[in-house]
């Protein structure tokens, strides 16, 4: 507390309170436009990565990057471990409300869609970048709109990808098998899942709104739910929401009695599903993550017998990405690691089920015949899911959707 | 001379940095907040507050929580105390009740989640043998609606805490006397004590029960582990909305940490308006002359109840340890069917920079406490305090109010003033990270710090320091030769439980540390968040070895000490 | 008033407390003698030795002077007043072995302590007892350590707080003899504050009785 100089202090103060913090300085800190040179600058520098750290698998990923980013490009990277993405937001808003343009605490932050959104909004991110990085090309964004698209917002190099994900369903396959050994089928779509439910009760859950995995639930269902879809990805204030969402609240009035706790109470998160799952309270639960079920199995919190699968007419995916904050000092290192993450053998190494299991957003088909054979899946693992299962992938509505439907979820089960 | 400015220093640490931080969460929540496009002063954030579903439901489960909590935790304490005997029962019980305060916050409630859970350790010890369950049954007993899981994860910790503080202030007033001269009158002995000790006791554990209550009202790592969901409590739901990726949300969650603040004091002003109630009933049943009435009940309430927390916290640290060496674990197995060392061993390297974090912030705020606590108490001895007939103590109200400025950061919740002190942080560019998280954590070690440390130097005999004086001894060296090596062990206990408060911190941290800062409390969070018992097992375990082993050492380190001082081994 | 060495004076001391006087007292004490006060409770027999000793609580309005070997000792601080104090209690330091007590209480300079320990230690029939803990000891034989503590710290004036009250009849007299001969040996004023008759009588000094 003894360091600040009182002129200062009161500068800074009159700034905070008369809300002078000037309204937006995106490029802070000069950043070369010759890749060599961005190398060069890295070089020597420490970039603090902002990734949530609620899986040992990611973290054990995001340690082996720092190791060989220190290796090869002499950049330090630390990975500062968040229990919710929005933790580094917070903090973002809070150097920009301080006037703090340059010297922020935050290079590099693992996100998507709300988050983005929100950050794009509020001009909290540097760029466009993530066409000045050599490996982006090798996603080939001209023929695969999701990594330029998040949630329908385009990230117009904003963000650069870094992985997939598709919702996925898993169940136990001996749980399923009834009193009378025979196999009964999990639901392979959403109105299927209304009747498996019925039949059994208590089995089934999906994350407490406003959990972006059960968000990402609501969106799913109201997906199969409409006739039209189109006016999913526009924002939502176009479309009369009350007449469009009405059949999926029909649906889950329907569905709630039978949910695990009678509906009463939804568990917390993506995460709390495969604990309930591997405590044998749920027989069926879903995740965002295709390898989740796999590493669980291989991290003893489900049993061998578990198995994956998609709705059959597919199942709602996306790209998760890396954005740079307008106010990281470290801008050049940020920019070498987010280009480190997108290349093939990082990106291999992420994918391997041993590792982390997170697909690749490279376009594979296109890499050259020796890089592509890093990417080879393990078919063997019964948990994992095949990778052709993925191909059925349903794009993100807008963001605006969200919300709403989160909001509307509330008003209508929160305190009855 | 400069002993004399500490009850300065200490305001001045503790209040400003508070202040501030209500300030800068006040403007948002009503609409200033230039970054976030509010330029002018609103209502709206309050409206949308209110409009938000389920809040007067939040507010109740807040305030029903911190209410009932401390009732409860009082009343056993209380029964406990007065039934107490010398038995090696109850020997045993408060011993084992000091190492419950170590336990942080979140691992005690995890280790409940696990035994409570219908899926949890105890329904797998009667099923499916008695229960017949085969799966684990679907029952709504942890997050229950009424939050009564979060009730009981919170008497686990409290409980301990009001009793350590009864403990440590029944030895001035005195009552095996009182006892004595109320049996001899046909008391009943508890009865004896209810009359004759409680109401004498209360006002000295009136502050540990307003940070109790101020406590559970806003407690927000164990409301996410064990509060109910629909709706959260009020603390949880700001936490949201702070958290929440629309970033218009932070005009709410302002508002919404405003009105914490509201439920907090309310919670407060319920309590004092119920103490002067009971004061006046209590009053009528001390004098009715009833001797006897339920005297064995009363006996096997307190009792019983603190025997079954006690046990409670135990198996529930004995789940967490299971689940962490647990491999494939089915229900209703009440056992793993296989052990594995493994997400100890994967843990393992990822532990020593938590751990070290840890120690070096902990050390450092409470060695910064424990200056300033004993600085200001001796300042009181020296100069503020008057002593009448028999050397007991009149306090002048300068102290009082000093003193009780002290209890701000337990009484403001946290969540009311953190945010706005990260901003105002950051505007002065004042990004010492460590530096400023210690800071923080002195914010939260410094009130339990002199809460557990004053009681015993008040209440030390002032002949011994006047003995050393006309022994030819400076107020200094009093000071170093006679009060410090004569309070060793109550000052062990008091830097023991800053060792505690500041390893459980979990917010502070956080903000303050800019996230870059990584404790076990932050870790053990952050990988709580991923849902995996096991792994969480590992690191609430090694969360709550931590204090322990602080606790160990203050309990053992006196007794090393003083092996051939037996007038050193009792309690001081 | 004259004032000579090894002489407790009390010039004009009055004492009074929210306007109420209450102890008048203007005496003088010579080497060896003891002075002993009488009074009921709260006749501020309690008050007067803390003023002496340097512990008066500001509440208290206190006139007059203390004067001590021929110095005016009423402003100066506890420490450094040469009053000693004997209490109620021995208050035997319980993390202090009996030699360190002993030590405790002499002057960094003083020379020989260990043997002067001893021979100290010799006088009063606890041979050997230097090593021991404390609270081991009986009552009797703490209530010595603590005379002997008092003598050794080289006080020039002694104050007796009711020093005997907490002994049983038979060890009462005993240290009544031992103490006051010790203090006459040693040429110290001494002032007794007592309730007990017995007390003065074996003092055999001058008797004030306060209101």
């Amino acid at each position: 507390m003894s360091r600040y100089r009182p002129a200062h202090l009161a500068t800074a103060l009159v700034c905070v309170f008369l809300g002078l913090a000037s309204a937006t300085s995106l490029a802070a800190g000069p950043v070369p436009d010759d890749w060599q040179a961005v190398r060069e600058q890295a070089r020597g520098q420490t970039v603090y990565w902002n990734a949530w750290a609620g899986d040992t698998r990611t973290n054990g990923y995001i340690a082996w990057v720092a190791e060989q980013m220190a290796e090869t490009h002499g950049v330090e990277v630390v990975h500062v471990k968040l229990d919710d993405t929005s933790t580094a937001v917070s903090r973002v808003i809070a150097e920009k409300a301080a006037d703090n343009l340059d010297d922020g605490s935050i290079d590099l932050i693992w996100l998507n869609g709300e988050n983005f959104a929100a950050m794009r909004e509020h001009d909290l991110l540097y760029g466009p970048f993530a066409e000045t990085l050599p490996n982006f090309a090798l996603t080939r964004p001209a023929n695969n709109p999701e990594m330029v698209t998040d949630f329908t917002l385009p990230t117009e190099g904003f963000e650069s990808p870094w992985g997939k994900a598709q919702i996925t369903f898993y169940y136990d396959s001996d749980e399923l098998r009834g009193d009378s050994q025979e196999v009964k089928s999990p639901p392979d779509s959403i109105e299927a899942l209304l009747d498996w439910s019925r039949a059994n009760p208590g089995r089934f859950s999906y994350p407490r709104i406003p959990d972006f995995t059960g968000s990402t639930f609501l969106k799913q269902a109201l997906i199969a739910l409409v006739d039209d879809r189109q006016p999913l990805y526009a924002p939502v204030e176009e479309s009369d929401f009350a007449k469009v969402t009405a059949p999926l609240w029909d649906y889950l009035d329907a569905l709630h009695p039978h949910l695990w706790r009678g509906g009463r109470q939804f568990p917390d998160s993506g995460p709390a599903l495969r604990s309930l799952m591997g405590a044998g309270e749920l027989s069926l639960a879903f995740t965002f993550y295709p390898s989740e079920p796999a590493a669980a199995v291989a991290d003893f919190e489900l049993p061998a017998s578990t198995r994956s699968y998609v709705l059959d007419d597919g199942t709602l995916g996306n790209v998760h990405f890396v954005a740079i904050p307008f106010n990281s000092p470290h801008k050049a290192g940020a920019l070498v690691l987010a280009d480190f993450l997108l290349s093939p053998v990082a990106q291999a190494h992420k994918q391997d089920l041993a590792v982390w299991g997170d697909r690749t957003v490279l376009d594979v088909a296109h890499l050259d015949d020796a890089t592509r054979r890093l990417f080879t899946v393990d078919a063997n693992n019964a948990a994992m899911l095949a990778p052709e299962a993925l191909s059925r992938t349903l794009p993100e509505p807008h963001p605006s959707w969200m919300t709403a439907l989160q909001e509307a979820w509330q008003s209508r089960y929160v305190a009855r | 001379m400069w002993l004399r400015l500490t009850p300065f220093v200490i305001v001045a640490v503790l209040v400003g940095p508070i202040l501030a931080g209500v300030a800068m969460v006040l403007l948002p929540a009503f609409g200033y907040l230039p970054t976030l496009g509010g330029e002018t002063f609103s209502l709206a954030p309050w409206r949308e507050l209110l409009a938000q579903p389920g809040l007067a439901r939040s507010v109740g489960i807040s305030l029903a929580s911190g209410l009932l909590t401390t009732a409860v935790s009082l009343v056993v304490v209380l029964l406990f105390l007065a039934a107490a005997a010398d038995t090696r029962l109850d020997h045993w019980l408060r011993r084992a009740v000091s190492p419950l305060l170590a336990l942080p916050h979140a691992a005690a409630a995890f280790g409940l989640a696990f035994l409570i859970a219908p899926s949890g350790l105890l329904a797998r010890l009667f099923s499916p043998w008695m229960t017949g369950w085969e799966r684990p049954p679907d029952l709504l007993i942890v997050q229950d609606s009424w939050g009564l899981s979060l009730m009981a994860g919170l008497i686990i910790k409290e409980l301990p805490f009001l009793l350590l503080m009864s403990l440590a202030a029944l030895p001035q007033l005195d009552a095996p006397r009182r006892v004595a001269l109320a049996r001899s009158l046909g008391y009943r002995p508890t009865i004896a004590w209810l009359k004759g000790v409680a109401p004498a006791l209360y006002p000295l554990i009136r502050l540990p029960i307003y940070a109790v209550i101020a406590f559970a009202t806003s407690v927000v790592d164990v409301a996410m582990i064990l509060g109910p969901t629909l709706p959260p409590t009020l603390a949880v739901s700001i936490l949201e909305w702070f958290h929440d990726p629309d970033l218009g949300k932070r005009f709410l969650a302002s508002a919404g940490a405003v009105l914490q603040l509201g439920v907090t004091l309310a919670a407060l002003l319920i309590w004092w308006w119920l103490e002067c109630l009971a004061r006046r009933l209590g009053r009528r049943w001390v004098v009715n002359g009833q001797r006897r009435g339920g005297e064995r009940w009363l006996r096997l309430t307190g009792r019983s109840f603190l025997i079954t927390t006690t046990l409670t916290a135990g198996l529930g640290l004995g789940g967490l340890a299971l689940y962490s060496v647990a491999g494939f674990w089915r229900f209703p197995e009440a056992l793993p069917t296989t052990l594995t060392l493994g997400h100890w061993q994967s843990a393992l390297p990822a532990l020593s920079s938590p751990v070290t974090t840890s120690l070096i912030i902990a050390a450092s705020a409470t060695l910064l406490a424990m200056l300033l606590t004993l600085a200001a108490l001796e300042n009181e001895q020296r100069h503020g305090r008057r002593a009448g007939k028999n050397g007991a103590a009149t306090a002048p109200n300068r102290r009082v109010t000093a003193m009780t400025l002290l209890y701000l950061p337990l009484i403001v919740p946290q969540i009311a003033f953190l945010f706005g002190l990260v901003v105002l942080l950051e505007s002065l560019e004042i990004r010492a990270r460590l530096a400023l998280v210690i800071f923080a954590h002195l914010l939260f070690v410094l009130p339990y710090v002199f809460l557990s440390m004053a009681e015993s130097y008040r209440r030390f005999d002032p002949r011994w320091t006047r003995l050393a004086l006309t022994l030819g001894h400076s107020p200094n060296g009093a000071f170093w030769r006679v009060r410090l090596p004569m309070l060793l062990a109550p000052l062990l206990t008091a830097a023991a439980v800053g060792m505690a408060v500041s390893i459980g911190q979990y917010l502070p941290t956080q903000l303050l540390g800019a996230g870059r800062i990584s404790t076990v409390t932050t870790e053990a969070v952050s990988l709580a968040s991923g849902g995996n018992r096991r792994v969480t097992g590992v690191w609430a375990l090694v969360q709550a070895t931590l204090p322990l082993l602080g606790f160990i050492i203050a309990m053992g380190l006196p007794r090393l000490l003083w092996s051939n001082r037996r007038g050193m081994q009792g309690a001081q | 008033m004259t004032t000579t060495s090894h002489t407790l004076a009390l010039e004009e001391v009055r004492l009074a407390l929210g306007g109420r006087t209450l102890v008048e007292i203007d005496t003088l004490i010579g080497p060896g003698e003891v002075l002993t006060v009488m009074g009921p409770s709260g006749a501020g027999k309690s008050t007067l030795l803390a003023m002496i000793a340097g512990f008066l609580d500001p509440a208290f309005e206190a006139r007059g002077q203390v004067w001590l070997r021929g110095r005016d000792i009423t402003a100066l601080p506890a420490e450094a007043r040469g009053v000693g104090l004997l209490f109620q209690d021995p208050l035997l330091f319980p993390h202090l072995s009996v030699a360190g007590n002993l030590r405790f209480g002499m002057s960094r300079h003083m020379k020989d302590k260990n043997a002067r320990i001893e021979q100290a230690l010799h006088d009063v029939g606890l041979a050997g007892f230097g090593p021991r803990d404390p609270t081991t000891l009986s009552g009797g034989q703490q209530a010595r350590v603590a005379l002997i503590r008092l003598l050794l710290s080289e006080p020039a004036a002694v104050l007796l707080d009711e020093p005997f009250s907490r002994l049983d009849r038979q060890l009462r007299h005993e240290m009544r003899q031992l103490v006051f001969d010790r203090l006459r040996h040693a040429g110290l004023p001494s002032l007794l504050v007592t309730h007990d008759h017995e007390d003065a009588e074996d003092a055999g000094g001058p008797l004030v009785t306060l209101a």
